[in-house]
């Protein structure tokens, strides 16, 4: 059982990380809009004419 | 192929009676209702950005050609509503017409892809769009414009502070949420741990270790995430209040503290995991809250939205007069604009000139254009039809008669939230009993057994946490938000499901929302020798030169025959020659100055009953349209604007579902009861202001009714605001969406009964949840005072007893099978009304 020893500081490591991970994520406005990049996927990139004129 | 198409393939209008052009769109034919959807379609073709038609589920409007954005290009005006930000300038716009993620999608692209845009953000949420250019490689003018052609309506936001705050405040709470959801997972595995040792027995310093590292984790839980509860408690106490803050802000303090003195002696309970489970589903009700409050739009946004940017001025110079353009604020009273067709008049004033007609609907609700003359007043925020003209300002801004009826609605929003204020007594009753009751238990543990008093508080304080009681109504309200909204209905207040729930009266305002908006012909009364058809056939030949919404009624379903010499004459009518004979149409006194004398005193005898005819029609707000010819009357035509196909089908589900219906108008008593008889309603109450509605809203309510209000004009925002429910349609002017607490996004009527029956279904759970919190409550107490319930298990049953309310709620998410139909065509990226 005393592996819990090592495992258990581990496992908070990764928490923190994730806690930061998520913070830097909503800094940078990752969660502002939560509805329109999801359309972007469904959308072909194959061709990219100019802007309008 | 083309002809099939019923409907413009950009803003979906009826192409009935239009002159239709067609492009080809994504392979196929397309056809349009104006060159401007076709320029804003030819455009998003273009950019290869069509998959917008596929994926957009909310209306898009028709394209308007008038360019005021040319003036965006003075550094006067643009500078002081925008400021310098890394490498260019940003802007932040509200951009009106956003209905779907398609549509900000659409609108990210389209900018970004124009050089000199570094960055766009565009959110359907708070429907405003950052913006950030470099001035010297692209003029503000040229976004400003490729979003109009798109549709939109862009207009510069005057303060972002508001958005700023909104923002701030999500972040924080979205890291608190994050903070204490992965605390709480941690902390909850070395809670099971310690139960499942104190069982089956532990090694001590394994148990010692669990606990300091529970502790070391629910540190950070309490200190970042649990501080709002504290500091709101700390406020409350300060201020001698009761709120919810108080009990829970006191059970984390002495749950944390006595957790963190058992942790240090090596004796007695910790309740690490109680705390942070508490944090975590307190920070969620708080999400919860916080994003249905967002999404209600401000008021100073509507206002913004309502009135242009810039305003033309005309300064007389010593080479005669110059026309500049201006922002709107820089406008003050005495200066003299000018007022292009097709625009929205910027301040309240007097026209100086010339004869035009003005769309006031937004603040009478009179659904027809009204001709104003010289001297006339105008108001801020109407919309001038048909010619050009000058106006000397009288009042702007602030003094405007918008901005009154502005104040209006915000004086009758902050006297509504009577609900509100009646569950937060309760609670705060609730909330003290349950503070005394624990003081009680304590003193009396404190006299029997000193040992165990501490627990049997504790376990009180947690047992009697309202969690489940504020998660009750929440989830489930959260969950019929989510239900509605997948049937075409936008919740923008918390407390609109419940209002909804309980309404019954439903009033409706009747243009815009009972009719659409469209004239159609009514009675034709013939005077001369031709028939009834030729009348039309001429009228239509005529009318075909107008844009005026009288004109569509005339060519709606024709194909007119040519005229030639047309001459429009703004606010009298038109003249012009068909298959050779000279015609007049328009009101009776132009077409009688076009009789020959011999002809007028021939038409003595029609035309002193036809003028007092028109009179009355005029005054009813009725249009009474005459036809001439060169020597005499020929027809007498009446207009009327008619009711939406889904309307009376609508009313009679609402009168199925047990609810009084009823027709509430700025218009003509003739126009309203006829509209409400196609409807089959049969209480209507006509010409009432803005201020009647609301007197008439007020007395309901006095009456011990629950009025719900459906209207879509400024003249209703008023009366929205003061009504238990007010639901807008997503057509609807800014004020009126802004004052609403649901909005009918599809546009049509057809959502508004199935609304009402959701509610009821979510009322229902709402009673359940608040039945069941509140048994578990009143059982579990007694048990946690007699020590029979220890802390840990109090935490499990309160955690078991919030997970049972939001299961319960989340059955409103499951459609019945019949209804899961009917669900999947509001989803359909269906054409924003019907044909």
């Amino acid at each position: 059982m005393n592996i819990i020893f090592l495992l258990i500081p581990v496992t908070l490591v990764l928490v923190g990380l994730a806690a930061w991970a998520f913070f830097w994520a909503v800094g940078s406005g990752q969660f502002d809009e939560l509805d329109a990049p999801a359309w972007d996927i469904l959308r072909d990139d194959d061709e990219r004419p100019g802007p309008p004129a | 192929m083309a002809d099939q198409a019923e409907n413009c393939f950009h803003c979906g209008e009826s192409l009935a009676g239009r002159t239709v052009t067609h492009a080809r769109i994504a392979g196929a034919q397309a056809a349009f209702c104006c060159p401007g959807c076709q320029t804003a379609a030819g455009m998003i073709e273009a950019l290869g950005l069509s998959d917008y038609y596929t994926f957009r589920t909310g209306g898009t409007r028709p394209v308007r050609d008038a360019d005021e954005w040319q003036a965006f290009d003075d550094p006067a005006v643009y500078e002081p509503l925008s400021r310098e930000e890394g490498g260019g300038r940003g802007i932040t716009l509200l951009i009106d017409g956003l209905t779907c993620a398609a549509c900000s999608w659409l609108l990210n692209q389209v900018l970004e892809r124009t050089p000199g845009v570094i960055r766009a953000s565009v959110n359907t949420a708070t429907g405003r769009a950052h913006l950030l250019w470099r001035q010297d490689q692209v003029p503000l003018s040229q976004l400003l414009r490729n979003i109009a052609r798109l549709g939109y309506r862009p207009s510069p936001a005057g303060s972002d502070a508001a958005a700023a705050q909104a923002r701030a405040e999500r972040h924080r709470l979205l890291k608190r949420l994050a903070v204490s959801g992965l605390g709480m997972m941690q902390v909850m595995m070395f809670a099971v741990a310690l139960y499942m040792g104190d069982r089956t027995g532990m090694d001590a310093d394994i148990r010692a270790y669990l606990r300091i590292v529970s502790l070391l984790v629910s540190t950070p839980v309490l200190l970042y995430a649990g501080w709002p509860f504290m500091a709101g408690a700390l406020r409350a106490i300060q201020a001698r209040r009761i709120t919810m803050d108080v009990p829970v802000g006191l059970a984390l303090l002495l749950a944390y503290s006595a957790s963190v003195i058992n942790t240090a002696r090596h004796a007695g309970e910790v309740y690490f995991d109680s705390v942070t489970m508490f944090i975590f589903f307190l920070t969620v009700a708080r999400y919860v809250e916080m994003v249905a409050r967002h999404r209600s739009t401000h008021l100073g946004d509507a206002l913004a939205r309502l009135l242009p940017a810039i305003a033309h001025r005309v300064e007389a110079g010593a080479a005669g007069e110059a026309i500049t353009d201006v922002a709107l604020a820089q406008v003050g009273v005495g200066d003299t604009l000018l007022v292009r067709s097709g625009e929205i008049v910027p301040a309240d004033g007097e026209i100086l000139d010339t004869w035009t007609r003005l769309d006031e609907s937004m603040l009478t609700g009179e659904s027809l254009p009204v001709a104003r003359g010289p001297r006339a007043r105008v108001a801020a925020g109407t919309f001038n039809v048909e010619a050009p003209f000058r106006m000397r300002v009288a009042a702007a801004g602030g003094a405007t008669i918008l901005a009154g009826i502005t104040a209006l609605l915000s004086r009758a929003q902050s006297e509504r939230p009577r609900l509100t204020r009646e569950a937060d007594r309760t609670a705060s009753r609730f909330l003290a009993r349950v503070l005394l009751v624990a003081a009680l238990v304590c003193a009396v543990w404190l006299y029997v057994n000193p040992a165990r008093a501490f627990d049997a508080t504790l376990a009180v304080l947690v047992v009697a946490c309202p969690c489940a009681l504020s998660l009750a109504t929440l989830v489930a309200m959260a969950s019929a938000t989510a239900a509605l909204a997948r049937r075409g209905i936008l919740v923008t207040h918390a407390d609109a499901i419940e209002g909804l729930a309980q309404v019954d009266q439903v009033l409706f305002d009747k243009t815009g929302t009972l009719t659409g908006g469209q004239m159609t012909l009514g009675e034709v009364k013939l005077l001369g020798e031709i028939d009834r058809e030729d009348c039309l056939a001429v009228a239509a030949a005529l009318e075909a030169a107008s844009e005026h919404p009288i004109a569509r009624a005339f060519t709606q379903g024709r194909t007119p025959c040519p005229a030639t010499q047309v001459r429009i004459l703004p606010g009298e009518g038109i003249e012009g020659q068909v298959a050779g004979r000279s015609y007049r149409i328009g009101t009776s006194a132009f077409v009688a100055r076009g009789l020959p004398p011999t002809a007028q005193r021939a038409a003595q005898g029609a035309m002193p009953n036809l003028t007092a005819a028109h009179k009355a029609s005029a005054d009813e707000s009725l249009e009474g349209i005459v036809l001439s010819d060169a020597q005499g009357l020929l027809a007498q035509f009446t207009l009327r604007d008619a009711p939406r196909p889904e309307a009376r089908e609508t009313v009679a589900a609402l009168r199925a579902l047990g609810l009084a219906v009823e027709i509430l108008s700025g218009d003509a008593p003739s126009t309203v009861a006829e509209v409400a008889r196609l409807c089959g309603i049969d209480r209507h109450a006509a010409r009432q202001s803005p201020a009647d509605k609301l007197e008439h809203v007020r007395k309901m309510g006095a009456q011990g009714h629950f009025p719900a209000m459906v209207g879509d004009g400024i003249n209703d925002a008023p009366s929205l605001g003061g009504a238990g429910v007010s639901i807008a349609m997503s057509r609807g002017s800014a004020l009126a969406l802004a004052s609403a607490d649901l909005i009918l996004v599809s546009d049509s009527l057809r959502a508004l009964p199935q609304a009402v029956s959701l509610a009821r279904r979510a009322h229902r759970i709402m009673k359940q949840n608040l039945l069941w919190a509140a048994a578990y409550n009143l059982c579990a107490m007694p048990l946690a005072a007699i020590g029979w319930v220890p802390p840990w298990l109090a935490a499990i049953g309160m955690s078991t007893s919030s997970i049972i309310v939001v299961l319960n709620s989340l059955r409103l998410m499951r459609d019945p099978p019949l209804r899961a139909r009917t669900a999947a065509t509001v989803l359909k990226p269906a054409l924003p009304r019907e044909a």
